[in-house]
């Protein structure tokens, strides 16, 4: 996927003119936001298990060389591979080896960000390998031929009727006048055509919320049962992970796993947890016969022991975007990559770099609500202002933004200089704006005054006013 | 904090947007302190918290604002802010800002340590339980996010309207959410943040409200802003203007002044 991150400001106003989207993303609030609050009202110890899912996280950094190894030898043992991969070219290779090695044409998947990340279906297309998105919205946006809007919705942008029309336009084969009104009319359809996808398989591939390093295993949540039939039927599984998804233990997955589907779509718990450990053994009645884990870096290693190590906590539950202001006014595609919302406005720079991605840590009003949702309690406005540091240090943001910043901030520093501005500003705004207690317009001020009025200031300053005050006490 | 019966010396923070929009907020809010029971001084060398250069990553000017707002601010028992954006910079982001300078470090939490929101200020530290205040109407409260979120301010400033004469307070939708200020936020992204804007003022109109309330005047600027551009009645004051009785003093946010 092609980033389009550099030109998120034209894609927001795109968003923002458009009708269906702002359609669509109404629906979040009641999906996702309610649920989440319900679910965590019936949780007393919600903040104790936050702090316990910390612990562990932090705990695995700091020990990731010793964890990842640990992981490797025990997947090894159980009779699997463990694939090391620097970048998404390295891990598309390893995906596509193992493909021809097993002479694969078709390859069903489960939802996976890395995959996302690594854009594994373009590469295999590209190669002569169908791929097959099992996840019903992961499905909808392939055949629509665009990227995920949301992590754990993909297809949230859109509304049923352009399912639909998508239905329609790829399952010609089906009558052309069925009903397709509603979801579950959508889902029967889906559901059809995956089946036999699911049988006709040659690799399956899915992605890890958890990689368990005591036992080699990887874990999935889905609420269609579609990573157990995408794992499960074909000859190989091949799991695509991030170094940071592993834990310790089952046991702390268990932890974490309490907090994820409540902070993710607010159910207790997703309808599918699979763990998947090595291939099929000689007294397995099914399984693949081969489990390959593509443990992708991509940058990740980097962020270790940096300001932006918090950020390897995410468990990608996609609170923070359900409950970010922007994100519910933009929608995921207009932050032009991969991870959308706070998460992604901090992991986008740290992937593809500032210069591609420095709107989107900008783009935050720090409104603090990811924050304090974020099951992981990562400080995302403050890794967003970090950026900004970065960027501001390279001299990277917009010429005017800086220079504007560095004038104020000289006067600012400067008191008694500061003082005659603030005083002439209140004095002549508050001059022409006092008749109608406000301004329609104001020069180089159209990024406030094309949208709403400025009220105008009362006149005086506080400070000036405050100083006559005395002197009038002092006299009397 | 004071030693004996002497009242607790406060400095007021005007916060720079109070200073050149809205200077009724100050008198207002050093109304509201000698009330509780305060004197009050207005430090002479402040002008901002430096947010603005903080929030843009520009840390070493932020630094340097901070710098100069420990010291305009040492010796008062207490440094009270009518903004939770201002007092949390102060209170949650100066010891961030000198981590690793453990001298001024320790300066930016002793100054941390006594720094308020004024709404929490009168009611946490001290003790206000009511105001003596008139207000024929119904309000509806906007919670901004700072003071909600860094500073836990939530039902100090419902607690206090609920003590004024005459006002009904009315709940409206998502009062928690973002109203899209955001600071630079507002003009950097000025189409993002008027869709914000559009939500909230969407939750202000279904609350049916006479006045729009809030703790901070770079949101009831944008919603004010807001809700006139849309054409809308509702009228907007600072929290403490009302707790303080002086909403009839003079126009309301973005009014002009002939009426009343």
């Amino acid at each position: 996927m092609k980033p389009t991150s550099h030109a998120f400001k034209a894609n927001a106003r795109a968003a923002l003119g458009d009708p269906k989207l702002q359609q669509a993303m109404t629906n979040l609030r009641a999906g996702f936001v309610e649920r989440r609050a319900l679910m965590v009202s019936r949780m007393p110890e919600w903040e104790q298990l936050r702090d316990q899912a910390v612990a562990i996280k932090k705990h695995t950094l700091a020990h990731l060389d010793f964890y990842l190894e640990n992981f490797e030898r025990n997947v090894v043992a159980n009779g699997g591979q463990v694939h090391w991969c620097r970048d998404a070219a390295e891990a598309n290779a390893t995906v596509l080896s193992i493909c021809r090695s097993l002479d694969a044409k078709t390859v069903t998947k489960g939802k996976s960000m890395i995959g996302e990340e690594m854009a594994v279906n373009d590469y295999l297309e590209a190669n002569g390998i169908t791929p097959v998105e099992t996840d019903l919205g992961e499905y909808i946006i392939q055949i629509r031929h665009e990227g995920p809007s949301h992590i754990i919705a993909p297809a949230v942008h859109l509304v049923k009727e352009q399912v639909a029309e998508s239905f329609r336009a790829t399952h010609t084969h089906l009558d052309p006048n069925r009903k397709l009104d509603d979801a579950r009319q959508m889902c029967d359809e889906a559901r059809g055509i995956m089946r036999q996808k699911f049988l006709g398989a040659d690799v399956g591939i899915t992605g890890a919320n958890f990689l368990i390093a005591e036992t080699g295993s990887s874990i999935i949540v889905t609420n269609e049962g579609n990573g157990d039939l995408t794992q499960t039927l074909p000859r190989a599984h091949i799991v695509l992970a991030s170094l940071e998804k592993m834990v310790p233990t089952l046991e702390d997955a268990a932890t974490i796993l309490r907090l994820l589907a409540r902070s993710a779509t607010g159910q207790e718990f997703s309808a599918y947890t699979t763990i998947s450990t090595g291939p099929r053994r000689a007294s397995d009645i099914d399984g693949p016969g081969q489990y390959h884990v593509v443990l992708l870096d991509n940058g990740r290693s980097a962020l270790l022991g940096t300001e932006f190590e918090d950020m390897l906590r995410c468990i990608r539950c996609a609170a923070c975007l359900n409950h970010c202001p922007v994100y519910e006014a933009i929608g995921g595609k207009s932050y032009g990559w991969v991870y959308p919302g706070p998460m992604g406005s901090v992991l986008t720079p740290s992937l593809l770099g500032i210069e591609e991605a420095g709107n989107l840590p900008n783009a935050s009003t720090f409104c603090g609500r990811c924050e304090s949702v974020c099951p992981m309690k990562i400080p995302l406005p403050k890794m967003m202002r970090h950026w900004r540091e970065r960027e501001f240090s390279r001299h990277l943001n917009p010429a005017a933004a800086r220079w504007g910043i560095l004038a104020w901030a000289f006067l600012a520093t400067r008191p008694g200089l500061y003082r005659i501005f603030s005083d002439g500003a209140a004095l002549v705004l508050g001059y022409f704006g006092k008749a109608r207690g406000r301004f329609r317009s104001l020069p180089l001020a159209g990024g406030w005054t094309d949208f709403r009025d400025m009220p105008a200031p009362q006149g005086q300053s506080f400070h000036r006013l405050y100083a006559r005050e005395r002197r009038r006490k002092e006299r009397a | 904090m004071p030693a004996g019966n002497r009242k607790p010396r406060v400095a007021l923070f005007v916060t720079c947007l109070v200073d050149v929009f809205r200077p009724s907020v100050g008198f207002a809010a050093i109304k509201l302190i000698e009330q509780a029971g305060c004197s009050v001084d207005v430090p002479e060398l402040q002008t901002c918290c430096g947010q603005p250069a903080y929030n843009s990553g520009d840390r070493d000017d932020a630094k340097r604002i901070a710098r100069q707002v420990i010291a305009a601010f040492q010796g008062f028992d207490y440094v009270v802010a009518p903004s939770g954006s201002c007092a949390g910079m102060i209170k949650a982001h100066y010891p961030a800002l000198f981590s690793d300078e453990p001298e001024t470090l320790a300066r930016a939490k002793e100054l941390s340590s006594r720094t308020y929101e004024l709404i929490s200020f009168l009611t946490d530290v001290m003790k206000l339980e009511s105001v003596a205040a008139r207000f024929d109407g119904t309000a509806t409260y906007h919670d901004s996010c700072s003071g909600l979120r860094e500073l836990g301010v939530k039902t100090q400033p419902r607690k206090l309207l609920a003590s004024v004469k005459g006002l009904t307070l009315t709940e409206m939708r998502d009062a928690e959410i973002c109203c899209g200020f955001g600071g630079t936020f507002a003009v950097k992204y000025g189409d993002i943040s008027d869709k914000i804007a559009s939500e909230k003022c969407a939750n202000i109109e279904a609350a049916k409200a006479d006045a729009l309330l809030a703790g901070d005047l770079g949101c009831l600027l944008n919603m004010a802003g807001k809700l006139k551009r849309l054409g809308r009645k509702t009228k907007t004051w600072h929290v403490a203007e009302i707790l303080a009785g002086m909403a009839a003093d003079g126009p309301a946010i973005g009014e002009p002044e002939n009426e009343s």
